[in-house]
């Protein structure tokens, strides 16, 4: 610690850091615009300026940027010099005299950190008489609109775009007063992470086009803490709606997870909440046969469904990794623990079981994203993370700078003086190694790169962790080149301090996770600090696990081999996470199939009853992470009757069924502490977020903005008295302005928002230091720790190198972060992103089956030839085809699946 | 008087070619360093000579050597980079020497490169200096010839690469890092002060940037010594300088001269004095970013010192002078408005401040200029101070114009007060 002084009062703040995050760290207000706490210092707009005095007898003191400067033990400097701030004031001045008055038509005003910092600094009166410049915009595609006039020229964009998120179409053109950023040409931002521009530009110039199309000011939004549920990462997000409409996702932070920022999956994929497909009335087919899903009233529905529970002397409940876990635990209640299936396939279940247990039995912690940020050396196998876990591919991209700063380190320079850091380290990478089937978009920053099937995937993790240590199994027949990698990568992670693995199940080969299981273990065993980290497919699939249950597999068999009366679905889709067949053969097997859900799925469609569920936005629950971190989500708005919480749902129904007492599970709280009592895996579950009972100063927590307008009008076209907030019981968040609207426990922050700073900036007041924890703690807790015990040993069972086979191919899944998520690609700046079916071959395959990219081949799936165009990718292992996961005219295929190809024939269905 | 940068040019008779300067006693000082000098012996006798940057700044150039990082675990490659992109305005002095001469830059830059045992070296040439770059490039190719640059120089254990490189054209890269960004093919924007190009330069590694004129004087020291180089300076700064003069003197040029003559003799002496009718108003010591002198200045040396305690710089030695039938307001806009152009857009004060100067300035030679603006000026000038800015670019493009808010004030109240420009 050292002190420093500020307006001659003295302060104890960390060693090492600028003065301006040590300022902001305490408490101050210093105006600042390309600082950033994830991009750091580069002194562009000279707005963070501060005095810096000699000693206690220098009066004059000179200007210095604070975030330029180290704080160093003994330096006394002034925020409130009068010089000092009319410099700040002239800074504003500069960048007035171009930027349009437009804030009552820009999307950002009311939350503009421009809007702040001008009124922080009391410019106010324009003395130029000439015209502002102005610019023509782009339009960057679905998620971002463009309004260059509004630029102010901090840099922000073109450095997290360029220089954090490695993308290439977004630059910085032009020179002196005539700056441009944008694309060199007009079109759609490439990146998967262009949706943070619109939090990190500090005015209206990249904002969001999804909410411009609903367009609600921050202050007129009801919000609520949120956990984002297109991937297994868990990212918290703030999620906000009007007029019973969601209308956009901005990040939340969470210092262990998603840091400062979100993927574009997370931030734009909410439109689904909004739209058709929801299912938004109960429905139930009212003859026999093949009669259709009517709409009928909630209370038959309850009533259905309460005859079945009454009737049924045998029900499956088939739950779902997307579900939270009180609804999942609430139908594994319902149907009994002996009848709940976990709603996943078998070999997706069997490799996120074995993940659970890797990182049960093993002595290795898995990492959350700040770990993954924090490694200096990473191997990835069998992982496309990009379109897998795509903040993931933002933190591994992040951990080759790690090594290199070694050589800032070397020339003094701080580690958060960001342009000299870069122009000292330049194009220095630390050591990251990926081994896919294909390329993926981290390969330009990997050190090496390895394009092969999954088992020689597995083959070449397997054979890193023999070279780290002699007990790990050897790999027979391996070839020189791929000794002379596994030596490579083994050398470099030996020389790390804190390297990390990572794996996942999207190559869908338990061979694989076992691989980087043995590497992990090895490192362990060197006594390393080593990280593991899994890609789980889904939101919950790591809770779902843990709930424990049996699979699709196993449900669809027994409700063809038993007495099985009624089969409950809850939130899942058959065919999205197995072969369409057994939806068949479910349907034709069961009586009675009750779907629970918010979208109309094909599972829904054929069901005979159908209960309209809460999305994420209207619901309240906990997800586990891939970490294992149980994580709190809270509904942003009621949902809009007749849609319920599916736990409502079965709670009611078991009620009506006189299965359950009407003052059980009265609260959400009551849910968990079951759910903590008969599954002592999730015993913290009870302990990630304030009870419902909590208040602050006896006030509940606001969901809305205490400048939320229109109240009294909102629902005057229906009746002019104004109707009481709705009460939520379930948590300690009010759906209402009224409540407390201070910093409040981080698990329950609904938005960001302190006195003058409106715009997401604010969060700086909600850490305990810059860039650190938030106050309070980051919330989620973590359900599984490594064991000391560590009583299993290195896995053993090592595959066969692949053989492509003679006309056979290996047809393995191609993920894209657009098109591949069940949810997401409902909302249409999504879709507008996801490609279409296609199948990927490599150049020699292609020739040798005669397709091409402008002939068709045929595949066969389970005895039905599709023809799809051709892609060809260079690097594709001989014998491996890919096709696009999730997309709707490939939904219910069983992937990996040997399977012929040739050039399709005419007649062949397309 | 001896002229050690220009004697061997002979004006009317075309640039010094490889015979002439090698009969001249060219790269004899190659020769003599290494085969005789230890690099650290050059850096030694360089920091003796006192040698300080002609480019503007007067960093003595034996201390800039010194904190290379040497010996056999410094990060390699390092880098010389001379800096030929000379575009202060009211200078060409390095246009001068390398039309003139060229092989003295080259053997300059192999000598610096010596001393601190550099890999590569660049000159980095303006793009107008179409007859300097066909110059150098033919040049290079003779000193590659003679083995004077490349593996092995002279059968010794150095090798040098030496590269020329054409700049794209920005002010702004006559500051070092800037060069060095855009040398890298980055942006011609500043790096931050610290650490020094010396430490993390081109590429990151070790680096030394010199100006032209700095580089020429090298062979000269090393031929002749340090006593010899002190000796030359009239005052405490050492060596010859090139002292340039433009505006309307009857005879405008450069002139190798004695670090120290005063203004007057160049501007009366070598200049020709002003032009019949026209007096002497005021005049920029040193290129177009440093402030007005004025005639009561006319006795000072022109040496770092001096000037500097006249309350101006030395910088490039090239005077621009002011006539007294010349709108000092009309002078300082065109000033203005070429550095706003010039501003490399990173920093807020620079980019969006010299255009708002420019703007006032353009509607007072309008007469459109209103009261309230010479207190926005003169503010505006403190605001784009040294520190305020990122790099020096606005302070130096602030300084003919606090000036000349000083010296001719009311030239400037008198075009408000006239809603006129008096010399239209």
């Amino acid at each position: 610690m050292v002190t420093i002084y500020v307006d001659n009062m003295s302060y104890e703040v960390r060693e090492g850091q600028n003065l301006l995050g040590a300022c902001l760290s305490l408490g101050f207000d210093i105006p600042h615009f390309c600082w950033h706490p994830a991009l750091h210092s580069v002194g562009s707009c000279r707005l963070c300026a501060v005095k810096i005095f000699r000693d206690e007898n220098d009066t004059r003191g000179r200007i210095f940027m604070s975030c330029m400067t180290p704080a160093t033990d003994g330096v006394r400097i002034s925020i409130n010099d009068a010089e000092v701030r009319h410099f700040r004031a002239s800074v504003i001045e500069w960048l007035m005299l171009n930027h349009p008055h437009d804030c009552p038509v820009c999307d950002e005003g009311g939350e503009c950190h421009l809007q702040d910092m001008t009124v922080m600094t009391g410019h106010a009166y324009r003395r130029t008489h000439k015209k502002k410049r102005t610019y023509p915009n782009q339009n960057l595609g679905p998620f971002i609109n463009h309004e260059m006039n509004r630029c102010i020229q901090c840099y922000r964009c073109v450095r997290f775009y360029r220089d954090y998120a490695g993308g290439r179409d977004l630059d910085a053109f032009g020179v002196h007063s005539r700056m441009y950023f944008g694309r060199f040409k007009e079109g759609t931002l490439e990146n998967e992470f262009s949706g943070n521009l619109v939090e990190i530009c500090p005015t209206g110039v990249f904002t969001d086009k999804t909410l411009k199309k609903h367009y609600t000011r921050k202050w007129d939004l009801q919000t609520a803490p949120s956990i984002c549920v297109h991937c297994g990462l868990g990212c918290n997000i703030i999620a906000g709606e009007r007029y019973s409409t969601l209308r956009r996702i901005l990040n939340r932070y969470n210092g262990q997870v998603n840091g400062y920022f979100l993927c574009d999956r997370g931030r734009f994929g909410y439109e689904f909440v909004n739209r058709d497909r929801r299912i938004r009335e109960p429905l139930a087919r009212t003859g026999q046969g093949e009669s259709a899903l009517q709409p009928i009233t909630p209370d038959e529905a309850l009533n259905r469904l309460a005859d079945l529970i009454r009737s049924s002397s045998c029900m499956i409940g088939i739950g779902s990794p997307r579900a939270s876990l009180e609804a999942n635990f609430a139908l594994r209640a319902l149907v009994g623990e002996e009848n709940f299936s976990t709603g996943m396939a078998q070999a997706e279940q069997d490799r996120v079981s074995l993940i659970a247990d890797v990182l049960r039995d093993s002595p290795v912690r898995s990492a959350s994203l700040l770990a993954l940020e924090s490694a200096d050396a990473a191997l990835v196998l069998g992982e496309d993370v990009t379109n897998t876990a795509p903040m993931m591919a933002l933190y591994l991209r992040q951990s080759v700078r790690q090594k290199p700063m070694a050589i800032a380190d070397r020339l003094k320079i701080p580690r958060w003086l960001d342009a000299a850091v870069r122009g000292a380290v330049q194009e220095e990478k630390g050591p990251l190694f990926i081994a896919t089937p294909a390329a993926t978009g981290l390969d330009d920053v990997a050190a090496e790169t390895l394009r092969a099937a999954p088992d020689d995937i597995a083959r070449l993790g397997l054979a890193v962790a023999h070279e780290l240590d002699n007990h790990a199994p050897r790999v027979a027949d391996l070839s020189a080149e791929q000794h002379a990698l596994a030596a490579t990568i083994a050398k470099a992670l030996r020389e790390a301090e804190r390297p990390v693995v990572v794996s996942g199940t999207s190559s869908m080969s338990p061979a694989i996770i076992q691989a980087a299981a043995n590497v992990a273990r090895a490192l362990h065993a060197h006594g390393l600090d080593v990280r593991l980290s899994f890609v789980v497919p889904e939101c919950n699939s790591m809770g779902a696990v843990l709930m424990s249950g049996f699979s699709i597999e196993e449900a669809v068999e027994r409700a063809e081999t038993g007495p099985i009366d009624a089969v409950i679905l809850l939130e899942n889709d058959l065919c999205t996470r197995a072969p369409r067949e057994l939806l068949s053969k479910l349907r034709a097997s069961c009586k009675n199939l009750v779907v629970i859900d918010h979208c109309l799925t094909e599972s829904a469609a054929d069901a005979d009853l159908v209960l309209p569920a809460g999305t994420f936005a209207e619901s309240q629950g906990t997800l586990v992470n891939n970490e294992g971190r149980a994580q709190r989500y809270y509904a942003v708005f009621p949902p809009h009757e007749p849609i319920r919480e599916s736990r409502h749902w079965l709670r009611e129904a078991m009620i009506a069924a006189g299965r359950m007492k009407s003052e059980q599970w009265e609260s959400f709280d009551d849910l968990v502490t079951q759910l903590a009592r008969t599954l002592p895996v999730f015993e913290a579950v009870s302990n990630i977020a304030p009870p419902a009972g909590f208040r602050i100063v006896g006030r509940k927590v606001a969901r809305q903005p205490h400048r939320y307008s229109g109240r009294t009008a909102m629902l005057a076209n229906v009746a002019v008295e104004e109707p009481p907030p709705p009460l939520d019981r379930d948590s300690a968040l009010s759906f209402s302005m009224e409540g407390f609207q201070g910093i409040s426990p981080p698990a329950l922050t609904p938005r960001y928002w302190a006195p003058g700073w409106n715009s997401v900036q604010a969060l700086n007041k909600f850490q305990e230091e810059i860039a650190g924890p938030l106050r309070g703690g980051d919330p989620g807790r973590r359900l599984i720790e490594p064991s000391d015990k560590a009583s299993r040993n290195y896995f053993d069972q090592i595959p066969n190198a692949f053989l492509p086979h003679d006309g056979e191919w290996l047809i393995l899944p191609a993920y894209h972060i657009f098109g591949s998520e069940e949810l997401s690609v409902l909302s249409p700046a999504i879709a507008e992103r996801a490609p279409i079916a296609y199948l990927a071959l490599n150049a020699e395959d292609a020739k040798s089956l005669g397709v091409s990219e402008e002939v068709l081949a045929g595949v066969e799936f389970a005895g039905i030839w599709v023809s799809l165009p051709v892609q060809i990718i260079v690097g594709l292992p001989q014998g491996i085809a890919l096709v696009p996961k999730g997309l709707e005219r490939l939904k219910g295929i069983a992937l990996p699946v040997r399977t012929r190809i040739r050039k399709a024939e005419t007649g062949e269905q397309r | 008087m001896e002229r050690p940068l220009t004697g061997r040019m002979r004006p009317g008779e075309g640039p010094v070619d490889l015979t002439a300067y090698e009969n001249a006693g060219g790269y004899g000082a190659l020769k003599k360093a290494l085969h005789q000098m230890a690099p650290q012996e050059v850096i030694q006798l360089v920091k003796d000579a006192n040698l300080r940057g002609r480019g503007g700044a007067g960093f003595p150039a034996g201390i800039k050597w010194s904190s290379v990082p040497s010996g056999n675990d410094s990060p390699r490659p390092k880098y010389v980079v001379a800096d030929a992109d000379e575009m202060e305005p009211g200078t060409f002095k390095d246009r001068f020497l390398m039309e003139g001469d060229p092989h003295q830059l080259i053997e300059g830059v192999i000598l610096t490169s010596y001393a601190i045992q550099a890999e590569i070296a660049y000159v980095f040439i303006r793009w107008e200096y179409t007859r300097a770059r066909r110059l150098l490039e033919q040049a290079i190719a003779e000193a590659y010839q003679r083995n004077y640059v490349g593996s092995h120089i002279l059968g010794t254990a150095y090798s040098l690469e030496l590269k020329l490189h054409v700049s794209a054209g920005r002010y702004i890269t006559g500051e070092a890092s800037s060069m060095l960004n855009s040398l890298e093919g980055r942006r011609a924007v500043p790096r931050p002060r610290d650490p020094l190009p010396t430490l993390s330069g081109l590429w990151g590694k070790p680096t030394v940037t010199h100006n032209v004129e700095t580089l020429c004087n090298v062979p000269h020291i090393v031929n002749n010594g340090a006593e010899w180089f002190k000796s030359l300076g009239r005052t405490q700064d050492a060596g010859t300088k090139i002292y340039g003069v433009s505006g309307k003197v009857n005879t405008p040029g450069c002139w190798e001269l004695p670090m120290g003559v005063t203004v007057r003799e160049i501007l009366e002496g070598h200049a020709g004095g002003m032009r019949d009718g026209l007096t002497l108003r005021g005049f920029l010591p040193g290129g177009a970013s440093t402030d007005f002198l004025t005639d009561q200045h006319l006795d000072l040396p022109m040496d770092f010192e001096s000037i500097q305690k006249a309350g101006s710089r030395l910088g490039t030695g090239g005077i621009v002078v002011l006539d007294d039938q010349t709108c000092p307001v009309g002078m300082v806009y065109n000033l203005i408005a070429f550095f706003a152009r010039e501003s490399c857009g990173w920093c807020t004060p620079c980019r969006e401040g010299l255009p708002w100067l420019a703007e006032m300035l353009a509607a007072i030679e309008k007469g459109e200029g209103r009261p309230q603006y010479l207190e926005i000026l003169a503010d505006q000038c403190r605001l784009l101070g040294p520190g305020n800015t990122f790099c020096p670019l606005a302070s130096g493009a602030v300084e003919p114009l606090q000036s000349a808010l000083k010296y001719f004030r009311e030239d400037f109240e008198r075009h408000i007060r006239e809603k006129r420009c008096p010399w239209r």
